[in-house]
């Protein structure tokens, strides 16, 4: 057994946090909140350029041909950097929305009742596994409504209830075509948790660095306040989230298993949104302004949280998987490498 | 990145889970927690048949007379035992997981040789003489006395904390030998026979009202110096060795036994009705993915030592502090589901709530483990 990345896998992640540093840089960042999170397209064509959106597409349909192990660290170092755009989305809709795998199409998705993100610039719309594009989206965004959005890098529109997105959701058709379109429903509702919880990962473990960067440089009674126990062990359990929420994302990445995903969903949430809360906390004063980037991570964090498998739909998922009888014969019978697990450990 | 278990690694799960399944069922009843003769006998029964078979000392290296297991290896050992039900490792846990790997890293060949085989055997068994009344976290600041006297230290002092001190053969020993060096540097290493006249061993009883561990007492004790590992005063090293290396499993069989309980604990909520209130039914599915990390971060942290030959203890700092609170977590879970009878201390579970108390405390409380998270991993300054 070899749970650990492999050197390809750390290849691509110091390229991808490299890409980032380049081209996404604190100054850029920071425009982009001043521009209220309006998409830089030529930054967005960069990451379709690098193959953010065309990772897992074969290679003979111009992809990179990589699985959701590769997704995960590269949606990682995306909510490190506080990358904005419907990344999740847009990587979803590649190959299946032309232009999405090179960057060329901004594609957001309807996420229950929750507020849709970037709507106004997006060229299509995910609902379940079809897309809006063309006149249906141009009437779907003229029935919603924008919202002054918490979270300065995510424009939010609330769409109506009843904005008649089930017309255009595929043809009257026979029962199988029903049904392979909710099991393909079903895989991108999955993989999008997933990925959304490697940002929320990449983000816990930012706000960790930046917390103990902070306690390491700031001096009150004469010492770093880094040396105090107070703050020292809420540094300590910034890690002790991050870690274990780590694991379950990557595992979840390689099973591909819903109870999985649904457990690393939940933990890296928690970790990101009370590792930002603990980072604000530990900068004083100054993590409550404006200046400081913490709120950006805090607010990011609360958005995620409620997207793709929010809490509550996580636990009872998690709570559905539990029991003798339904873990050994498998409640894992996942479909990606490495599972069915021998000894049903999963 | 992969979950997948090579070839020969499932050869190995298959024969031992072939030979557990056959030798499980003629082992005798578990004796009764408070027999610690009868609890002695128990484990160095099942320690023999370990060694008969050659699953003793799995882990250990080669010339200790171990196995060399890879930690991949030892994981699944762990796993599979848990799983069949197999004994714990009881009595024989100081000789197979403290002071044996510590005679096998700093001990001189004719201590290996003395040493080493009886743990391995279940001929005999150890306990630990670290923790005094006034050196539990601090445990640098221990004060028990060696007074070198010809070919012998005389030692005076108190232990506490000692599990199996009533039937254990051998104490692995820490002592004060000069009381004017820094505290960590003037401690020293000894093997103590347990039967040496001068020692006092006085049970104590925990708040789950049975006795798991004792005090012991030392009123001038003789040790002859060749039961020293180590040299003369370089103890906290000498022990240091072994308490801060491991390779990642130190957690499996609980983390095993956690899952399985939280498997039962939604079987008895579905039985009893309770599986239909929300918030306890949300409560254990949050705890379900708090397992199920903690499973993968343990086979994180053994592919990690896997590739490095062992992981440094801090590492399993971050563990301990999460797991000893989940676990403590899935106790008061357990309680909700009981409902009331939770207040029985026959009904399954109840005892092990009490016992769960311990977890935050034992082998460095969860402060300590946050200190060294904090200073050693994310390398914060040390303060007081």
């Amino acid at each position: 057994m070899d749970f650990q990345l492999s050197d390809d896998q750390r290849a691509l992640r110091s390229g991808m946090r490299d890409l980032l540093d380049a081209v996404f840089d604190r100054d850029r960042m920071r425009a982009a909140v001043e521009r209220g999170g309006t998409l830089d397209r030529s930054l967005w064509r960069e990451l379709g350029a690098a193959g953010f959106f065309a990772l897992r597409l074969p290679e003979e349909s111009g992809g990179v041909g990589l699985g959701l192990p590769e997704a995960v660290l590269l949606f990682e170092e995306a909510g490190r950097a506080l990358l904005p755009g419907p990344l999740v989305a847009t990587h979803l809709a590649a190959g299946l929305v032309k232009g999405a795998a090179e960057g060329e199409a901004v594609v957001t998705a309807v996420d229950g009742d929750l507020p849709v993100a970037h709507l106004a610039e997006a060229d299509a719309v995910l609902v379940g596994a079809d897309a809006l594009a063309g006149e249906p989206l141009r009437a779907f965004v003229a029935a919603a409504r924008p919202v002054r959005s918490m979270d300065p890098l995510t424009p939010l529109h609330r769409t109506g209830a009843d904005t008649g997105v089930r017309a255009v959701s595929g043809p009257e058709g026979a029962r199988a075509a029903t049904e392979r379109t909710t099991a393909h429903a079903e895989r991108i509702r999955f993989e999008g948790a997933l990925l959304t919880a490697a940002e929320q990962l990449g983000s816990a473990a930012r706000t960790t660095e930046t917390a103990v960067q902070h306690a390491g440089d700031r001096e009150q009674f004469g010492s770093p306040i880094g040396s105090f126990q107070a703050v020292k062990h809420l540094c300590a359990d910034m890690l002790a989230r991050t870690e274990p929420a780590r694991a379950a994302v990557y595992a979840a990445a390689v099973t591909g298993d819903p109870v999985e995903i649904a457990a690393a969903k939940l933990l890296a949430d928690e970790a990101a949104v009370r590792n930002a809360r603990d980072c604000l906390q530990i900068h004083g004063g100054m993590g409550f302004t404006w200046e400081a980037d913490v709120h950006l991570h805090l607010k990011r964090a609360w958005l995620r949280s409620a997207a793709r498998l929010g809490g509550a739909a996580a636990e009872e998922l998690l709570a559905a998987g539990l029991g003798a009888a339904r873990r050994y014969p498998g409640s894992s019978a996942a479909s990606g490498r490495g599972a069915p697990e021998a000894g049903g450990g999963g | 990145m992969d979950l997948a278990y090579s070839e020969a690694e499932e050869e190995f799960r298959r024969r031992l889970r072939e030979w557990l399944a056959g030798v499980l069922p003629g082992l005798p009843p578990k004796p009764s927690p408070d027999d610690w003769p009868a609890r002695r006998a128990y484990d160095t029964t099942w320690q023999r048949m370990l060694y008969d078979a050659g699953y003793a000392g799995l882990h250990w290296p080669v010339d200790a007379g171990g196995r060399g297991a890879t930690p991949t290896q030892h994981l699944i050992y762990l796993e599979e035992t848990e799983k069949a039900g197999a004994p714990y490792v009881g009595a024989n846990f100081v000789g197979l997981l403290h002071a044996g790997p510590t005679v096998a890293a700093e001990g001189t060949a004719e201590q290996r040789a003395r040493w080493l085989p009886p743990v391995l055997r279940g001929d005999e068994v150890w306990c630990q003489g670290f923790s005094e009344p006034d050196a539990g976290s601090d445990l640098a600041a221990l004060r028990t006395r060696a007074v070198r006297d010809g070919d012998a230290y005389v030692i005076s002092g108190a232990k506490i904390w000692t599990s199996h001190a009533e039937v254990a053969d051998w104490c692995e020993l820490l002592v004060r030998t000069d009381a004017d060096a820094p505290k960590h540097r003037g401690i020293t290493w000894l093997a103590l026979p347990m039967d040496a006249p001068g020692i006092t061993v006085r049970p104590l009883r925990t708040l789950a009202g049975s006795t798991e561990f004792a005090e012991m007492f030392l009123d001038e004790v003789r040790v002859p110096v060749r039961n020293r590992v180590g040299a003369e005063n370089d103890g906290w090293r000498v022990t240091m060795v072994t308490l801060s290396f491991e390779r990642g499993t130190a957690f499996v069989g609980e983390v095993v036994a956690c899952r399985r309980t939280l498997d039962a604990l939604a079987d008895e909520a579905r039985r009893n009705g309770r599986w239909d209130d929300p918030v306890l039914r949300r409560r254990l599915g949050r705890l379900n993915a708090e397992f199920r990390a903690l499973w993968r971060l343990t086979q994180w942290n053994v592919g990690e030592s896997e590739r490095t030959g062992g992981v440094p203890g801090i590492g399993g700092s971050v563990f301990k502090l999460r797991y000893s609170g989940a676990r403590q977590e899935l106790y008061e879970a357990a309680a909700e589901v009981l409902g009331a009878d939770a207040f029985d201390v026959e009904r399954e579970w109840v005892l092990d709530r009490l016992s769960s108390l311990a977890y935050t405390i034992a082998a460095g409380t969860s402060q300590i483990q946050r200190n060294i998270v904090a200073e050693r991993i994310l390398g914060l300054p040390k303060g007081r």
